[in-house]
């Protein structure tokens, strides 16, 4: 690969890459994320292969393994472009026939195409499945068109064409800018806005080493877009933590993920390979002067390492441990050096802002949450996938348009957020707008963009010994309040699905996750009773009826029924 | 034991305190488990104390100190999963094999583990069984997948 050194040679190279791309020639555009390899797609790629020898289209058919497509639940997808035909479940024995019909004879093949399963009515291309339909796939709608092991087919997109504006038409400060006037707040959780976060660490310890930092952890259940978003488009987040690196006057970037994605790691480290022969990633980024290195660290699977000061002790080679929250890791990092961490889709978000500005991008949205949010839609839902969509969206719309409602006739009862540190609103609050702000009012934080959508036959207070026992592994027990609080909090919840809930249970754990909410650490332990907290607030007479009649109103609590 | 392989890692990293988390889990994926006296190894070469080896292949659920079966049992007990019916998934799977999550059978067939979100909740309940993804599973399919292993 040539090293490019200035704009002029990048923009030449991607004209080079575009003129050998012909876009009449078909392309065979395979599924390859998490959930399709699951469901078998690896067969299905081969015997994809296999038929075009088999048929002698090597030279006129395209075909490439891509990130998740979003629509999960149907794996494992396959879209024909250009016609971007969208086959559904389909199987090593479907293949032939796609090839020869669907790729060669511009036929659909009907058995494989999306039918609504209320009306009947088919639709063969992709815009036209509900699912889709509506979406604002600004992030993640690239994947399924590109080779997460190609930078070519990023930059065939456009990609990298923000970082070479951002180093050349823009000052650092210009950038910082851009991103606080778009006012981008981070995914990750805390919706915290991520100019203000650049500025503190651009500004802390003058003169001393800064780092930026993705954070790929996705630790909470449920959550499953930032692994999607990284697999199918590495250089995009890449991309995006550079571009921050120059605003923040970093040198060195730190990538952390899971250890139990294989596919993400080899995507991820490929990228940043080709990234650093083309000279886009390294000493003298595009000649600009700027240099930039990343380092990918590994996490091995505890909740609490995806906490900010936890996840930089991790990378320090030191027990995930979290210190104090009056310690800022802004100013106080790794090393005790100023670092700046935010989410893999934080990080998404910031080439297209340098790119159209902060005018379009806050023309997305609402009042006081910008952009699109990517959200994965997960539980008794009949179209269970990563969704992407402005910001304002109603829930209703992302439960029964997007995602195609509840199965097996059921009725929804519940939508919870934010896994085990969010909370739960009710089936009534369904036109609750999809933001920041509003979520946090109704006791419900959005969280990471995980929406767990619960039907009638669920027991909230099952749902919240659930979280908390998932915690009780997850905290490191550094601290009093978070592990004890923890377990006298499980303990009360499991009385009371097995039948020995006593009178005071409730406000004794009301008291309990007033303290641990006040005194414990860390935001792990201060947000362990979220869940509860809105259940009761809008459950708390199934709680009562645990302790009252000894009878689980949703009749999951196999003692007392 | 693969001894050259874990030689061989140990020889990659050696006196990288930061590795420490990286070289237990190559090593991990290579054996399965993490043997005391490769732990000894680990700190020497690394030039990491002993008691920081310990405490870091400990707090992590993913390392084992213990020999694992020749099939790895993983049931999904993420709270999507669950929302999905895994734990009736999971009671069978106890049934079949008379273990429970993080015991070994005795003739060293099953490890039986219950694991967090593996990000595909759209297949759950989520079953793995020696790598092998089982989504959507009911007992009764996961009964007739086990009794496949030899
Ligand atoms: C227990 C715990 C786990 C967390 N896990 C994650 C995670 O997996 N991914 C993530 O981006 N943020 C996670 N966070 C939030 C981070 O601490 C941090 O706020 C975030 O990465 C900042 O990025 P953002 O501002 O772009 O959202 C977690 C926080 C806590 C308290
Ligand atoms: S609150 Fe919990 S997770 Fe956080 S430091 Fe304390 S014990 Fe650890
Ligand atoms: S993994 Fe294939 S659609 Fe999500
Ligand atoms: S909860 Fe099982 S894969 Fe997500």
């Amino acid at each position: 690969m040539p090293r490019i050194n200035s704009t002029a040679e990048l923009e030449e190279l991607r004209k080079g890459i575009l003129a050998q791309k012909d876009p009449n020639k078909p392309c065979i555009s395979v599924c390859a994320g998490i959930a399709c390899l699951g469901s078998g797609n690896a067969q299905v790629i081969s015997a994809f292969e296999e038929e075009i020898k088999k048929q002698s289209l090597d030279a006129k058919v395209d075909l490439i393994a891509t990130g998740c497509h979003g629509f999960c639940e149907k794996g494992p997808i396959v879209v024909i472009y250009p016609e971007e035909i969208c086959y559904l479940e389909v199987t090593p024995e479907d293949v032939p026939e796609i090839v020869s019909q669907t790729v060669v004879g511009k036929q659909v093949i009907d058995r494989l195409i999306y039918t609504d399963p209320n009306t009947g009515t088919k639709a063969a291309h992709q815009s036209e499945i509900p699912f889709y339909k509506n979406q604002s796939r600004l992030l993640i709608g690239n994947s399924q068109k590109i080779n997460p092991k190609s930078i070519d087919d990023y930059l065939a997109m456009g990609g990298y064409s923000a970082l070479s504006k951002a180093l050349f038409e823009m000052s650092p400060e210009g950038v910082l800018d851009e991103i606080k006037k778009a006012n981008l707040r981070g995914r990750g959780g805390g919706g915290f806005p991520a100019g203000s976060k650049w500025e503190t660490t651009r500004n802390a310890q003058p003169g001393v080493e800064k780092y930026v930092i993705v954070n790929a952890h996705e630790g909470e259940p449920g959550a499953f877009m930032d692994r999607a978003l990284f697999t199918g488009n590495p250089h995009l987040i890449l991309e995006g933590l550079i571009i921050g690196a120059y605003a923040i006057g970093s040198h060195q970037g730190f990538i952390y993920t899971r250890h139990d994605t294989p596919v993400l790691r080899k995507n991820l480290d490929l990228a940043l390979t080709q990234a650093k022969e083309y000279g886009l990633l390294g000493d003298n980024i595009l000649g600009s002067g700027f240099s930039f290195n990343v380092e990918v660290h590994l996490d091995v699977g505890i909740f609490v390492s995806g906490e900010s000061s936890a996840l930089m002790r991790s990378i320090e080679g030191m027990p995930p441990e979290p210190r104090p929250k009056y310690i800022r890791t802004s100013v106080t990092g790794i090393w005790d050096r100023p670092s700046n961490l935010n989410n893999v889709e934080t990080w998404a978000n910031v080439p297209q802002i340098i790119n159209q500005g902060y005018e379009w991008y806050s023309s997305i949205g609402t009042e006081r949450s910008k952009g699109t949010k990517l959200i994965s839609l997960s539980g008794n839902i009949v179209n269970s996938g990563v969704v992407e969509v402005p910001m304002g969206t109603s829930l209703r719309e992302i439960v029964f348009d997007f995602g195609g409602g509840i199965p097996n006739g059921k009725k929804l009862k519940a939508i919870h957020f934010g896994g085990p540190m969010g909370g739960t609103i009710p089936e009534s609050l369904i036109d609750t707008p999809l933001d920041f702000d509003e979520l946090s009012k109704l006791g419900a934080s959005l969280g990471a963009g995980d929406m767990l959508v619960l039907d009638e036959d669920t027991c909230m207070v099952e749902m919240d010994r659930l979280f908390l026992d998932f915690l009780a592994g997850e905290s490191c027990g550094k601290c009093v309040p978070c592990r004890e609080g923890m377990r006298q909090m499980l303990k009360i919840l499991t009385n009371m699905t097995q039948g020995e809930g006593k009178e005071g249970d409730i406000e004794l754990l009301e008291e309990i996750s007033g303290v641990v909410g006040e005194a414990a650490l860390c935001s792990l332990g201060r947000s362990i009773h979220k869940p509860l907290i809105s259940m009761l607030k809008y459950f708390r007479d199934e709680f009562e009826a645990h302790i009252k009649e000894k009878r689980c109103p949703a009749n999951v609590c196999k003692e007392l029924n | 034991m693969n001894n050259d392989k874990i030689e061989q890692i140990l020889n990659e990293h050696q006196g990288q305190a930061g590795a420490l988390i990286k070289v237990l889990m190559e090593i991990q994926e290579e054996n399965k488990w993490l043997p005391r006296e490769v732990l000894v190894q680990v700190s020497e070469k690394l030039e990491v104390p002993l008691s920081r080896v310990l405490r870091i292949a400990t707090i992590y659920k993913t390392f084992s100190l213990t020999p694992k079966g020749r099939y790895q049992v993983n049931i999904c007990t993420g709270t999507a999963c669950q929302v999905r019916g895994s734990q009736q998934v999971l009671e069978e799977v106890q049934k079949l094999t008379g273990i429970k999550p993080g015991e070994t059978d005795p003739d060293m067939k099953f490890s039986l583990e219950t694991v967090n979100c593996q990000g595909c909740c759209s297949l759950g309940p989520l079953v793995e069984i020696d790598g092998k993804t089982h989504g959507k599973t009911a007992p009764a399919e996961i009964a007739d997948a086990l009794k496949k292993y030899e």
